[in-house]
């Protein structure tokens, strides 16, 4: 099973790589851009996995190791179910 | 005091900080693997400075789940001194032993330069040889010293003075530019509620003879070594 998990910072977070990438977008003319969030994917390729143990498994792998749940927030999806 | 210096794959300031308490201080000090599960029955743990694990995923991130740290959390439980310097500091609020955590500098700069730090508790082991209020200068060098915790962690925090060192001008004043990288509160250093694990992103090891342009650092250290 291939898993798909996104981090980023919480909204109530500056994100200080965001806001450079937004002004950076603004002086390329793009003035539509509202607000630019930075964040990083992970591609989990997982073995033997039901969906059900999916969703116990990976919000634990993405809670204790992936984010920090102190500045950071995750979703994820499967990609593949293989 | 006897002192063990962690390192971690990516230390890179674990022989100034060995160096500092055995030659300047004279203390006995070893070197901790991380892979080890042995403290060598030391009185305090040096968490040293550096990029752990090349800092991947976030800074301390990684370090944290050395085999090593499970004894520093366990010795921390128990009551011994447990510093943690930059990179340390980091891993330590990584591994939850103090709270809050780290984002990227305000200016997304690496920051490596003097800067002044005003001791807002001189009340703890880390700093009993220094005055409240004194202005301390000590260089930094770190991208992810961007101190961020909860608003009701903070509340908490200033009540119980867990906040030991904060950014300021050379008089104390705390302004915009003295906060060199955007932490909330201007939060240069902390320790837990116990009072025995302190982090700081300064290095006060660098700051420790008159050779590195400083001797402000010494007050971490001598305020250990009057308590032992």
């Amino acid at each position: 099973m291939k898993v798909r998990i996104l981090v980023s910072l919480k909204t109530s977070i500056l994100d200080p790589q965001g806001q450079t990438v937004k002004n950076a977008l603004h002086t390329l003319g793009y003035d539509r851009v509202r607000d630019v969030r930075q964040g990083k994917v992970f591609e989990l390729d997982l073995e033997g996995l039901t969906e059900e143990d999916a969703r116990t498994l990976i919000p634990e792998i993405g809670d204790r190791v992936l984010a920090n749940p102190i500045i950071e927030d995750f979703t994820w999806q499967i990609l593949d179910k293989a | 005091m006897k002192f063990g210096v962690v390192v971690f794959p990516g230390s890179n300031c674990d022989q100034d900080t060995y160096d500092a308490l055995k030659d300047v201080f004279r203390q006995p000090t070893v070197f901790l693997w991380h892979k080890d599960h042995d403290l060598k029955k030391v009185d305090c743990v040096v968490l040293p400075g550096g990029f752990a694990y090349g800092d991947y995923l976030r800074s301390g991130a990684i370090a944290r789940f050395s085999p090593i740290m499970k004894e520093v959390a366990e010795f921390a439980g128990r009551g011994g001194f447990v510093l943690g310097i930059c990179n340390g500091f980091q891993v330590l609020l990584e591994i939850g032993l103090l709270p809050g955590a780290m984002i990227r500098n305000k200016n997304l700069k690496f920051l490596c330069q003097f800067v002044h730090l005003r001791l807002e508790n001189a009340g703890t082991a880390f700093t009993r040889t220094g005055t409240a209020g004194q202005v301390l200068r000590i260089p930094i060098a770190h991208f992810d010293g961007n101190y961020y915790a909860p608003p009701e962690t903070l509340r908490d925090m200033e009540a119980r003075r867990q906040i030991v060192l904060r950014y300021c001008e050379p008089d104390g004043r705390l302004t915009d530019e003295s906060n060199v990288n955007g932490s909330l509160g201007a939060i240069a250093g902390i320790m837990n509620k116990e009072g025995n694990v302190m982090g700081l992103m300064p290095h006060p090891e660098r700051a420790a003879e008159d050779i590195f342009g400083s001797r402000d650092g010494r007050v971490i250290f001598e305020s250990l070594l009057k308590g032992a």
